[in-house]
C-alpha cells in the first residue's frame, strides 16, 4: 500500500498546487468572476446547486449517455460476431469502420434531434452511432487474437465453431472488447453533452452549460463541467475495474503482480 | 483489389438501405402533403417518387444530397457566403491553426515529460485522466471568455481545436519516446551517447509510428472541436454554423450536405497525414 501512496502523492500535490495558484491569482488580481471564478467559488456554487438543478441535469444527460452506450456497444459486439464467419463482409466493413472513427460524428446531433425529438432519445441515438464502430472494429480484431496453436488444439478436440467461439476466441477477445468499452465511455459523455447543444427540454448538463454561458453564469458552467468530469472519470473507472476482474489473466495485469 | 470489391459491396448495400429508409421515413410526411393538396388517387409509384424528392424530407435521399453539394460547391462562387466552400475553408483554417498549435504544445510537453522524471510522475496521471473526461464541454465557455478579451473570429475556435488535439499527441508521443527497449538504450549507453544523442538517434525515430497515429487522432479531434465551437458561435460561419442553421430552419438537405463536407474534410486531413507517414517510413527504410 505504501508504494501506491507514493505513486499518488506527486500528482495529488501537483493538482493541489494548481488549485492553490488558481485561487491566489483570482484573489490577488481581482479577476472578474465572469472570466474565471476561483475554485472555492466554483465549489460553493456546486454544493449550492446539488439538489437543483444539477441532479436533474445529471440524470437527464446520463439517461441518454447510458442508454446509447449500452445499445451502441451491444450492437457493435453482436454485428462483429455476425460477420465473424464472413471474411468478405469483414474486409468490406473494417475499412469503413476505421474511416468512420475519423469523422466528426457529433455532427449528426441536429438530425437525431429532428428524428427523435428533444428528449433523451435523440441523445441516445447520437451515442449509439458514436460507440458502434469502435466496438465493431475492436471486437473483430479481438476475435482474431487467439493464437493458431490454441485454435489447432480446439480442432483436435473436435470442437464446433460455437464451442471454439465461446471457450477460446471470445475470452481471448475480451481485452480488445474492454478497450472499446473504455474508449466508448468518453465518447458517450461527449455525444450526450454535445447533442444537448442542439436542443433539449430545459434540463441536462449540455443544456446547462450552453444557457449559463449565455447568462454569464460562468461559475455554474464550471460547476457543471466538474460534475461532467467526475462522472466521466467514474464511468471509465468502473469499466476499468470490471475489466481487471474479467481479464485478470491478461499479461498487462499479471506483470504488475510479479 | 481484393479489398475494393468488398468495400464497394458494403457501400452499395448501405446506399440501397438508405433509399429504402428514405422511402419509409418520408412516406407519412408525403401522404400528408398529398392529403393537403386534395390528392387521393396517387399510386405507390407516385408516392415513392415524391418521397425521394421532398424539399424538407425527414431523411434526404443520397441523390438529393449530391445535388445539393453540386449546387453549393460547383455552382456557387467559392467566395460566396451561401456556398459550402466558403464555410469549409473557415473550418479548415480553424482546424489547421488549432492542430498546429495543439500538436506543437503537445509534442513539447511530451519531450519535457520524457526528459524530466519529476514531471512525468506529477503531470502524466492528470493528462491520462483528462482523456476520460468530456473536455469538449468547455468549448462554449472558452468562446465566451476569449470574447471578453476581444478575441473573436477564427482564434477562439482554433484554441478549442488546439486543446482537443493537445492531449492525444502528448499521450501518444510519451508512449512512443519510451518505446525503445532497455537493450537498445543500453547499447546507446555503451556508445557513451549523450542523452541528446540518444534522443535524436533512438527515441525520436522509434516514436515515429506512435507520433503519426496520434497525429491522425489529433487532426480528427481538432476538426470536431472546430465544428462544435462554430455551433456555439454561429454568426462567424463555418460548417458547424451551417449545421446549426440547417437545424433551426428544418433544412435537412443542408445539414446532410454540411455533414458530408465535414466528413470529407476530416478524411482528407487524416489521409494526408497517412501519406506523410508512408513517405517518412520509406525515407527511414521502414516501408514494409
Amino acid at each position: 500500500m505504501s508504494g501506491r501512496a507514493a505513486d499518488l502523492a506527486p500528482p495529488a500535490l501537483f493538482g493541489a498546487g494548481v488549485l492553490l495558484v488558481w485561487e491566489s491569482v483570482v484573489r490577488l488580481f481581482g479577476v472578474p468572476a465572469i472570466i474565471l471564478p476561483s475554485p472555492w467559488a466554483i465549489l460553493l456554487r456546486l454544493v449550492g446547486s446539488v439538489p437543483k438543478p444539477l441532479v436533474a441535469d445529471f440524470l437527464q444527460t446520463m439517461q441518454g449517455a447510458l442508454a446509447g452506450y449500452a445499445l451502441g456497444c451491444g450492437a457493435g459486439f453482436v454485428v462483429a460476431i455476425l460477420i465473424d464467419r464472413s471474411d468478405y463482409l469483414q474486409r468490406g466493413l473494417l475499412p469503413l469502420g476505421n474511416l468512420v472513427s475519423a469523422l466528426p460524428i457529433v455532427g449528426v446531433a441536429p438530425i437525431m434531434v429532428m428524428w427523435f425529438g428533444f428528449d433523451w432519445q435523440s441523445k441516445a441515438a447520437v451515442v449509439v452511432i458514436m460507440t458502434f464502430f469502435p466496438m465493431l472494429v475492436n471486437t473483430v480484431a479481438g476475435l482474431s487474437a487467439a493464437g493458431a496453436i490454441e485454435r489447432d488444439l480446439m480442432k483436435t478436440y473436435g470442437a464446433s465453431y460455437g464451442q471454439t467461439l465461446v471457450n477460446l476466441r471470445l475470452p481471448a477477445a475480451l481485452p480488445f472488447v474492454f478497450n472499446a468499452l473504455k474508449m466508448n465511455t468518453t465518447l458517450a459523455m461527449i455525444g450526450a453533452i454535445v447533442a444537448e447543444f442542439f436542443g433539449t427540454p430545459t434540463v441536462g448538463m449540455g443544456f446547462r452549460i450552453s444557457t449559463e454561458v449565455g447568462h454569464m453564469g460562468i461559475d455554474m458552467v464550471w460547476a457543471t463541467i466538474v460534475v461532467a468530469a467526475l462522472t466521466g472519470s467514474l464511468f471509465y473507472g468502473i469499466v476499468a475495474l470490471i475489466e481487471r476482474r474479467a481479464t485478470f489473466w491478461h499479461a498487462s495485469y499479471r506483470a504488475r503482480q510479479g | 483489389m481484393s479489398r475494393l470489391l468488398p468495400i464497394a459491396t458494403i457501400v452499395a448495400a448501405l446506399l440501397a438501405l438508405w433509399y429504402v429508409a428514405a422511402l419509409f421515413m418520408n412516406a407519412p410526411l408525403q401522404r400528408d402533403v398529398f392529403a393537403n393538396a386534395g390528392r387521393t388517387d396517387y399510386s405507390f409509384g407516385d408516392l415513392a417518387l415524391a418521397d425521394l424528392n421532398m424539399e424538407r424530407p425527414k431523411l434526404p435521399a443520397p441523390h438529393q444530397i449530391v445535388a445539393e453539394l453540386d449546387r453549393l460547391v460547383l455552382q456557387t462562387a467559392p467566395t460566396s457566403r451561401r456556398g459550402l466552400v466558403y464555410h469549409a475553408l473557415i473550418t479548415l483554417q480553424e482546424t489547421l491553426l488549432g492542430f498546429v498549435i495543439g500538436s506543437a504544445l503537445g509534442a513539447g510537453l511530451a519531450i519535457l515529460i520524457v526528459s524530466v522524471r519529476a514531471l512525468e510522475r506529477s503531470i502524466m496521471p492528470w493528462i491520462v485522466a483528462s482523456q476520460t473526461i468530456p473536455i469538449i464541454a468547455l468549448a462554449p465557455m472558452i468562446v465566451v471568455i476569449l470574447n471578453q478579451f476581444d478575441i473573436t473570429g477564427i482564434i477562439p475556435k482554433a484554441v478549442i481545436a488546439a486543446y482537443l488535439s493537445f492531449f492525444p499527441v502528448t499521450v501518444g508521443l510519451v508512449k512512443g519516446l519510451r518505446s525503445p527497449d532497455p537493450l537498445q538504450l543500453d547499447l546507446m549507453r555503451t556508445y557513451s551517447a549523450s542523452s541528446a544523442q540518444t534522443f535524436r538517434k533512438l527515441r525520436a525515430p522509434a516514436s515515429a509510428p506512435f507520433f503519426f497515429a496520434s497525429m491522425k487522432i489529433a487532426v480528427a479531434a481538432a476538426l470536431v472541436g472546430a465544428v462544435v465551437a462554430e455551433v456555439t458561435k454561429s454568426e462567424d460561419g463555418g460548417l458547424g454554423a451551417r449545421l446549426l442553421a440547417g437545424s433551426y430552419y428544418g433544412q435537412t438537405v443542408q445539414i446532410w450536405a454540411a455533414l458530408l463536407a465535414a466528413a470529407a474534410l476530416s478524411a482528407t486531413l487524416v489521409g494526408l497525414i497517412g501519406l506523410i507517414e508512408a513517405f517518412a517510413a520509406r525515407r527511414m527504410g521502414m516501408a514494409g
